[in-house]
């Protein structure tokens, strides 16, 4: 399997999702840059967290029209698993590949540490090593992760099953405490909280690892369907 | 258009206008002899920028040569952009911390963010990745709207520039007190890894070789920001408000990326920032440590405004500058990594054998100067100094010692103090995780950064308590030094080396001089004494204000390397059933300490004395223990004393303490004395601890019930508190502050 990590100007989470996915799962893994025309030839697409054109205007809002974005949208149609991790989270709202947008955390601050979540859907490709309403450690840290949807797209989110992940304690002030969402297909994840920054014990936390040991699994187990 | 403006030689003279643009009479007359004319317009700019206590050190040189810059594992000393020391493996690590107090107490966002970002240029010019950040602030007190307006700003200010970059901040120190009320601390402080085979200079070689200038367009910001640090603050600093620079810390990601990739190529030469005094100190110092010269044609630098005079370009802090020299021909390969990264690129001079810097402008030479009279031969003043009679005052005190009749309610006080609260709010705002090898979060003695592919890593703390070197600049210097170098024990580590920022007030006064003279004697042999070299730092004077100077801060950046990642401890507790250690005694010592200024409202007297002998003894004692596998946990006893360092023990943990003093309640539970460490052993390894540290006394235990309990020699409580209301004191004391 061959994980691509797309790389936009000022993207800076994206050595610490290359490293999550080498050290934590030994697969393949490229670093994709922004001006790259495909991504046909990689399995999984990771959208990293950073400050993509230094977040001016929107967040997300320039990285969503970078050449790449193309075909990502491509691959994602075609069902290929795309996360999104904070800024890619922020770039995938803006790209429509998953409903809402992003406000300010309520205390108008950045907002730096260990968050504990809650798996509320462990039926996607990305968390199906979890289980449901387990209670997971995995940092935050994001100025504009407030995330923002009106009351007809939640109860569709709701009723889909797309919020896989919910704040324990909502610190940012989301909707309905929604920490993730996928697509209603489910092969699109963003998420605010970093699962690449709690794949190592020796960083206080590996409860992350299981997001990405569950994209791998889910490929291997449709490969092996698919041959 | 300016240029027309612009006052001849002569008028320059006549209506001394040098003196404005900061030079005295003197040096102007120096500047004279050495060029043998009168300077130009432009030619004054020049040397009044280099000649800035900001950019020469002219009244503090003579004083930093006593301190110890060689060692076993020194790469690189004082002189570069950074300091670098060898780590093993081929790698190295590369730090330095710097100043950006007066840009600050103007316009806190911009002045504490361009100061993150100009101390990571210093570091990544070396070619090192910067891999952390740390920053010591000191404010006034909060209960002033303008305090808390400068403390939220700055803070907002790092934060927004550190997270952007995607350099994570994770530790540092914030102190409050009413002599930094007009005139804050803004120090910030990188470290940075570079492989050995990378090490790079800022130094212009090899007569042709092409001068580059990389990074966004010069604007007119920033103009003489080195002179305007240069002087005390007062009403008249607030029109030098577009004297501070603006940042773009996502420009700075970009050219970051690039000069990592550039420094790879041989086709470098030399590279430096263009951090104060801009396009004019990078070149001149190039220009200056190379021994050759160089010609700028000014008509190149990519300009953000028209009609941009040579002083206006020469002086100009725009920021996320580089200033490059490439091997001649090979322009295009440098040119290439800079497209790659959308980064601006221009080649502006040339190298030559004369050691001049020489600049033209629309034809004609706008400046012609020896690069090493603006940046080698700038004067060194030996300024006098005179003991200030409040030393000796303070000096004949006698210890107070305070009664303490409440010792629960004392300590909760203490817990609030702002300077010992939990900074929860402070590095909550930081992304300090970016990078994935943050291994110790803020909140330790020591933030812990792991080496990637490799099992160890470093410890890096911040470290100054003013109020003791304002009493006995001396010891205090000492005492700064040495609780940096326990901060870094206390962790795992083993201290390296270090890297100093001296705030102080006006030199010219002699009483200020004095306390210069005498802290930096005091760190002086502290560093010789714990083998810690100094290797890079930055001088920050003329921090006053109408209210008068700010107290001695030479504030100490240390690092240490932890050799096994096994060896990174905390200082919370870990175990119930663990043994609770306090290695040193108590004394009567409480000039400058926190329960001192919770009752007096000031402080006097005399600092707690330290003995470096024993310092370093314990020191080394406790590091064997810690890597001997026997320690759980390991905190040094400081502000506030050993109550204070149980309950930061505890904090966090869901764990307990019972703990059991003889002697006077004040002196043991809230005196400073230094050298002193709270440590916490696993029953099993009790007695090879004691064996291995003699002055070691066992204080009590680790309880699973979440409460604090203290009693004397006869069993009698003298303090009970759950940890819960502990940690509600020590939490909220900052934000209840701020509201």
């Amino acid at each position: 399997m061959k994980f691509a990590v797309i790389v936009f100007p000022g993207s800076n989470c994206d050595d610490d999702m290359f490293y999550a996915v080498k050290e934590g799962l030994n697969v393949e893994v490229e670093k994709v840059w922004y001006s790259e025309e495909s991504v046909a030839d990689f399995d999984a697409i990771l959208l990293p967290g950073g400050f993509s054109y230094g977040d001016y205007l929107r967040t997300g809002a320039i990285a969503r029209f970078a050449p790449v974005m193309a075909s990502v949208m491509e691959e994602a149609k075609k069902g290929k698993p795309v996360l999104g991790v904070c800024n890619g989270f922020q770039i995938l709202l803006e790209a429509g590949l998953l409903p809402g947008a992003m406000q300010r955390n309520k205390n108008l601050k950045f907002i730096c540490r260990p968050a504990e979540l809650i798996v509320e859907n462990n039926e996607t490709g990305f968390t199906d090593k979890y289980e449901k309403g387990e209670c997971i450690s995995v940092p935050i840290a994001h100025g504009e992760g407030s995330y923002f949807c009106d009351e007809k797209t939640l109860s569709q989110l709701q009723a889909n099953n797309q919020i896989v992940f919910t704040y324990r304690d909502n610190v940012n002030g989301s909707v309905a405490d929604i920490a993730g969402i996928t697509n209603k297909e489910g092969n699109v994840l963003g998420m605010m909280p970093h699962p690449e920054r709690a794949a190592a014990d020796v960083l206080g936390s590996a409860d992350g690892l299981k997001l990405f040991q569950s994209i791998l699994n889910h490929w291997r187990e449709s490969n092996v369907l698919t041959s | 258009m300016s240029l027309l403006l612009e006052p001849s030689p002569e008028q320059i003279k006549e209506e001394k206008i040098y003196q404005e643009m900061g030079l005295s009479d003197q040096e102007f007359e120096r500047v004279g002899t050495i060029l043998g004319r009168l300077p130009n317009y432009t030619e004054t700019g020049l040397f009044s920028v280099m000649w800035s206590e900001h950019c020469s050190y002219k009244s503090s040189k003579s004083l930093l040569k006593k301190f110890p810059t060689k060692g076993d594992k020194v790469l690189q000393g004082p002189g570069e952009g950074a300091g670098i020391i060898d780590i093993g493996d081929e790698q190295a690590v590369v730090f330095k911390i710097e100043s950006h107090n007066s840009p600050s107490a103007i316009e806190p966002y911009q002045g504490a963010a361009t100061g993150v970002g100009g101390i990571l240029r210093d570091v990544f010019s070396m070619g090192a990745r910067p891999i952390a950040l740390l920053n010591s602030l000191r404010f006034g007190e909060l209960d002033s709207p303008r305090v808390r307006y400068l403390f939220e700003e700055v803070v907002a200010g790092i934060a927004g520039y550190g997270n952007c970059i995607g350099v994570p901040t994770v530790g540092g120190e914030v102190q409050f007190d009413p002599c930094y009320e007009k005139n804050p601390l803004v120090n910030a402080m990188c470290v940075g890894l570079i492989d050995h085979k990378d090490i790079k200079k800022g130094q212009a070689s090899g007569v042709g070789n092409t001068v580059i200038y990389v990074g966004p367009s010069t604007g007119r910001d920033g103009i003489h920001g080195a002179t305007f640090s240069s002087e005390a603050l007062s009403e008249a600093s607030e029109s030098k408000r577009p004297a501070v620079q603006v940042g773009d810390p996502y420009m700075e990601k970009l050219v970051m990326e690039a000069c990592l990739e550039i420094v790879q190529s041989d086709a470098l030469v030399g590279i430096q920032d263009m951090g104060a005094a801009g396009l004019t100190s990078s070149s001149a110092e190039m220009a200056s440590k190379a021994g050759f010269g160089i010609e700028m044609d000014l008509d190149t630098v990519p300009q953000r405004e028209t009609g941009m005079s040579p002083y206006e370009m020469m002086l100009s802090e725009s920021q996320e500058r580089m200033l490059l020299v490439v091997k001649k021909g090979r322009e295009h390969e440098i040119k290439a990594i800079c497209d790659k990264w959308g980064v601006g690129f221009a080649e502006i001079g040339q190298v030559t054998e004369e050691k001049n810097l020489r600049l033209l402008h629309k034809g004609k030479v706008v400046a012609d100067v020896p690069a090493d009279a603006l940046a080698e031969d700038a004067p060194v003043y030996q300024l006098p100094s005179e003991e200030p009679h409040y030393f000796a005052d303070n000096q004949q005190q006698e210890h107070y010692v305070y009664e303490v009749a409440d010792a629960k309610a004392t300590l909760l006080e203490l817990l609030q103090q702002p300077t010992i609260a939990s900074k929860e709010w402070v590095y909550d705002q930081y992304d300090y995780m970016v990078q994935t090898n943050t291994v110790v979060h803020p909140g330790s003695d020591a933030a812990v950064v792991r080496i990637r592919g490799k099992n160890k890593a470093l410890a890096m703390t911040t470290d100054c308590n003013s109020r003791y070197i304002y009493l006995d600049p001396e010891t205090g210097g000492k005492i700064a030094v040495a609780e940096a170098a326990r901060n870094i024990v206390c962790s795992g580590g083993a201290p390296l080396g270090l890297t100093d920022c001296l705030n102080f007030g006006s030199p010219e006064n002699p009483e200020i001089y004095w306390q210069l003279e005498k802290s930096t004697d005091g760190m002086s042999v502290a560093c010789r004494e714990l083998n810690t070299p100094v290797i890079g730092g930055n001088v920050s004077l003329y921090n006053e204000s109408g209210a008068g100077a700010v107290y001695p801060t030479p504030v100490v950046g240390m690092v240490g390397l932890i050799e096994d990642l096994a060896h990174v401890t905390t200082q919370s507790f870990k175990k119930a059933g663990d043994a609770i250690y306090v290695i040193g005694e108590a004394k009567p010592e409480f000039g400058g300490s926190e329960l001192q200024k919770l009752r007096k409202g000031d402080i006097s007297g005399k600092p707690p004395v330290i003995d470096l002998n024993e310092e370093k003894e314990r020191q080394t004692q406790l590091l064997e223990a810690i890597q001997t596998g026997l320690v759980s946990s390991a905190h040094d006893i400081a502000e506030g004393g050993f109550a204070v360092a149980a309950a930061e023990s505890l904090v966090g943990t869901k764990l307990g303490a019972t703990l059991t003093i003889t002697g006077d309640t004040a002196v043991e539970l809230f005196s400073e004395t230094q050298s002193r460490f709270l440590v916490s052993v696993p029953a099993a390894n009790e007695t090879t601890f004691e064996k291995l540290i003699p002055d070691a006394r066992k204080v009590g235990n680790v309880t699973e019930d979440q409460s604090l309990v203290i009693t004397d020699s006869t069993r009698e409580v003298i303090l009970q508190a759950d940890v819960s209301e502990v940690e509600r004191a020590w939490r909220g004391a900052i934000p209840c502050l701020l509201k």
